[in-house]
């Protein structure tokens, strides 16, 4: 019942032992190269330079992640399985208590893996040139240092002026001011650097581009400074990502990237209509009666009325 | 500490009072003894638990489908407002709060804690702003629907017009709760520091008490921020300031930091007692001391400082400017190396062990494996062009339910299981505590491991409604949340079972190492019939030392080995 007390010298490694681990790491890491690989299809498409680098980074933390998770699981499934007491072994198991060798190399090796992860995070931040609120499009004419191949071979940015983005409880509009043309469909000439103005009309909002992979709280009582690179020709989903109360969930877009030639024509198609009412799902819901869900009659704050535009989607609209 | 105040505090606290039930009812009445208090938090947790999970089980029922169908969304917005706000505020806090009342006075050597009365009190406020927070289901306009964070302007927004609305007694409520922890943690801070049997210095104090003293430290420095902000928001509600109102000049993303100055050292707050858990569960049911014993201790305290300068990695997508979005991407993933010291730890303690897979193993085990996951999704959610993709989506949602319900809920039922026969006198049946692993450890992967695919594909949280592409996932993520609903039926009926029912446990039934263990199952009012002199480290398994030179309460020295 009783162990013994005379604590055992620790074994020096075997060459055995030594090239099973080995051989364990090796497999542990095809698998995680592998998964590292499969991270790219569970994304949405990407439709801008910024997705190409989040991309990216995402693999190489998928990569790393499925290494670590696996080894580790790996070690602990093992001992489930094999190192079980038998059912009256009451004794107790061999009395290790530490190794300071290991014990400094598994605080090193995690510190120089978090040194890894955060400078290649780091570099992929400064190569996205994200815009926040507190810095300015005319601080960005380093976009040429955007080292991803699109960017790299446009020509000379046309001078635009931003798009400007109003968002309220809950819809959005989007406001082209060289044309004086509002919108609910935010379009976007393809390979060239977006530029917007996020203005929020009353709470927080949050813009947010899946297919873009951008997102950048909308805060009332400022103007935000926003830019991204859509790549990818197509109609993608905008989605308010802050939590605006009630309809939150309703207040959702369309973003169409398209060819110069065809923004250009919408740009014309659309300052040609007349401002008409938009469809708004919190409106509707709002003032729809019928048929409705499990109600506790709570009173809301009132949706604005739909947008007047030139140009309107409904919001059952397609996008991928 | 000398025998002299330590008898000054044994006449002080004699227990039970005069007139004072000494049966199960006793439980429901004013106590000053840490077990009774630490058994009240507890019960009183697990129901407010159930009351958040059917709130969960709810939503969940909302997001089967697309449509916004089954609830009106006023109505889903209150629900995961409260259903947040209950399960941190009435169920993880009062919970490991009522686990360490129970076992820090024991397993440090105290007859009590520091201050009883002042225990006492702290856990009372506790159904007082519980129900304060209920009762907001019934003002009109119903209960907060800002979510638990009450970000202005949303949660300034009050269309009723009403003074009294859900917003300002949740606002009242969680600024009690604060109250309430401070109190606590005033009390567990001075304990151990104060009341450690003679012999334990702090490299002979179990894992599990550092890992309190840390947390509730985290408490001291971090309420007053998140208790100001509460206080602001209240004013600005209700008398007209405008801290955070940007219609009259005042900036929400102050909030922010006031909030998560304190919101992020809160998660240490509950994640560090379940390291504690895990540290003192894996030894003995691997028969092994736990491995590199100070290493695990001090990352702890290291945990504690480093938590106060994360909280900016909520924000990335707000106002934040780049330079803070690095710093702060920086010291988040730093956190992660005292933590991986620690999870390395456990794997090396049950290494080569002589594992017995008891219910509560099995629990620290599936929850061990649950945190690695989710300690690995925080490392990406640091990154900060990849959290600029997430932040807000279920990603994160993922995340932390599987640090909340898979390593934190795990934890506590590891907990529970490993010491209710200590807490009850009773054995609880193995074969009810395997079963409810099994459907817990399901239901966790089932529940939360979809919010992963879904947070990529860009679906936003708090949505009532969603597009059709989230609808797979969804309906699996739904499926798992009515089984942890399930779960929760074999653990009740044990539990109460058990506990009138069970065989007699005896003092040690696990053949563990530890002051708790020496004394008789339950312990007897103030513990311990003579202060235990401790004479080695916690974990001695394999090594045949005695723990006390002394002969507690009568029983056998060091009944282990
Ligand atoms: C290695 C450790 C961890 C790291 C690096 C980490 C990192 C992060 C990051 C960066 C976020 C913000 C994500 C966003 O909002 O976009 C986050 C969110 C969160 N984490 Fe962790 N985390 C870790 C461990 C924990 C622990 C131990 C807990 C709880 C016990 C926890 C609970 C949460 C919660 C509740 C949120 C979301 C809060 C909310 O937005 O409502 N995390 N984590
Ligand atoms: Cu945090």
């Amino acid at each position: 019942m009783t162990t013994p007390t005379t604590p055992k010298k620790p074994r020096s490694l075997s060459f055995r032992t030594v090239a099973q681990l080995v051989a364990l790491a090796i497999a542990d890491a095809a698998v995680s190269l592998w998964v590292g690989r499969q991270a790219y299809l569970w994304m949405p498409p990407q439709a801008s330079a910024e997705a190409v680098l989040v991309d990216d980074l995402f693999g190489f933390l998928t990569t790393i992640g499925s290494f670590i998770f696996l080894g580790v699981t790996t070690a602990l499934l093992y001992s489930v399985l094999f190192q079980r007491a038998d059912k009256y072994d009451i004794s107790d198991g061999p009395p290790v208590e530490g190794n300071l060798l290991v014990e400094i190399l598994w605080t090193t090796i995690p510190l120089g893996l978090v040194i890894w992860i955060a400078t290649y995070s780091y570099q992929i931040y400064d190569q996205m040139a994200i815009l926040g609120p507190m810095e300015h499009m005319n601080h960005v004419p380093q976009l040429g240092l955007m080292p991803s191949a699109e960017a790299a071979t446009l020509p000379a940015v046309p001078e635009r002026t931003p798009i400007e983005v109003h968002v309220r409880q809950w819809a959005w509009e989007f406001h082209y001011p060289d044309q004086n043309i509002v919108s609910t469909e935010l379009h976007l000439p393809v390979n060239e650097r977006a530029r917007l103005k996020l203005i929020s009309e009353d709470v927080l909002h949050g813009f947010y581009v899946p297919a873009f992979r951008v997102k950048q709280d909308v805060i009332p009582g400022s103007t935000i400074d926003f830019g991204f690179m859509p790549i990818r020709e197509g109609r993608y989903r905008l989605r308010d990502s802050d939590y605006s109360g009630t309809y939150f969930a309703a207040n959702q877009g369309v973003v169409v990237v398209e060819s110069e030639e065809s923004y250009q024509q919408w740009l014309a198609d659309a300052a040609a209509q007349p401002l008409t009412e938009a469809d708004n799902r919190a409106f509707r819901e709002f003032t729809k009666l019928g048929d409705r869900p499990i109600s506790a009659g709570w009173k809301t704050v009132e949706p604005a009325p739909p947008p007047r535009v030139n140009f309107a989607s409904s919001e059952e609209d397609s996008y991928e | 500490m000398s025998n002299a105040s330590l008898d000054a505090i044994a006449a002080k606290s004699d227990q039970p009072f005069p007139g004072a039930p000494n049966n199960w009812r006793r439980f429901f009445s004013f106590s000053t003894d840490h077990k009774v208090i630490g058994i009240q938090y507890m019960v009183t947790a697990f129901v407010f638990f159930l009351i958040g999970g059917l709130l969960a089980m709810v939503m969940r029922g909302e997001l089967i489908t697309p449509e916004a169908d089954l609830v009106d969304r006023t109505v889903y917005n209150a629900l995961f407002t409260m259903h947040g706000t209950i399960m941190l505020f009435m169920w993880t806090f009062p919970m490991l709060n009522g686990l360490s009342n129970y076992l820090v006075p024991l397993m440090i050597g105290a007859r009590d804690m520091a201050f009883p009365r002042l225990n006492a009190a702290a856990f009372w406020l506790v159904p007082v702003f519980g129900t304060l927070l209920m009762a907001s289901f019934f003002v009109p306009g119903g209960p907060s629907q800002s979510g638990w964070w009450a970000y202005p302007p949303v949660s300034l927004q009050n269309p009723t017009g009403n003074l009294i609305n859900g917003q300002v007694l949740w606002l009242l409520a969680v600024a009690l709760s604060g109250v309430s922890s401070i109190m606590g943690a005033v009390n567990f801070v001075t304990t151990i520091f104060r009341m450690r049997a003679p012999g334990m210095g702090w490299f002979r104090m179990p894992a599990f008490c550092w890992t309190v003293l840390s947390a509730q430290m985290i408490q001291l420095f971090g309420l007053p921020s998140l208790t100001a902000g509460a206080v602001m928001l209240l004013l600005d509600l209700t008398a007209g300031t405008s801290f955070f109102d940007p219609a009259k000049g005042g900036d929400p993303v102050l909030y922010q930091h006031f909030f998560w100055f304190y919101s992020h050292p809160a998660v240490y707050v509950i994640i560090l007692p379940i390291f504690g858990t895990f540290s003192e569960v894996f030894p003995v049911y691997a028969r092994k001391p736990l491995f590199g014993y100070r290493f695990v201790v001090v990352s702890s305290v290291i945990i504690t400082v480093l938590s106060a300068m994360v909280w900016v990695h909520h924000m990335f997508a707000s106002g934040t400017p780049s330079w803070m979005r690095m710093l702060f991407m920086f010291s988040t993933m730093l956190i992660s190396v005292p933590t991986g010291v620690k999870v390395f730890a456990w794997v090396a303690t049950v290494w080569g062990g002589k594992l017995r897979l008891d219910t509560p193993m099995l629990f620290a085990l599936g929850g061990l494996v649950c945190f690695l996951f989710a300690g690995i999704t925080g490392v990406m959610l640091g990154a900060v062009p990849f959290d600029i993709h997430v932040n807000n989506t279920y990603f994160v949602v993922g995340h932390f339910h599987y640090v909340i319900y898979g390593a934190t809920v795990m934890g506590i039922y590891a907990a529970i299981y490993h010491w209710f026969p200590k807490m009850t006198g009773h054995m609880y049946y193995e074969g009810l505590g395997k079963l409810h692993f099994a459907l817990t450890f399901i239901g966790v992967n089932l529940n939360f491991f979809p919010m992963h695919p879904l947070g990529l594909m860009g679906m936003p949280r708090r949505v009532s409604s969603y597009d059709p592409e989230f609808a797979y996932w969804n309906v699996i993520a739904s499926l798992g949340g009515f089984l942890l609903g399930v779960s929760t039926l074999p653990f009740i009926l044990n539990i109460v079972s058990s506990w009138v029912l069970g065989k007699r446990a005896p003092a040690n039934p696990w053949n563990a190492i530890g002051l708790e263990w020496l004394i008789p199952s339950p312990p007897p009012v103030e513990n311990f019939e003579e202060i235990p002199i401790v004479v080695s480290g916690p974990y001695g398994y394999g090594s045949n030392e005695s723990l006390v030179s002394n002969n507690p309460a009568g029983e056998l020295i060091s009944e282990h080995s």
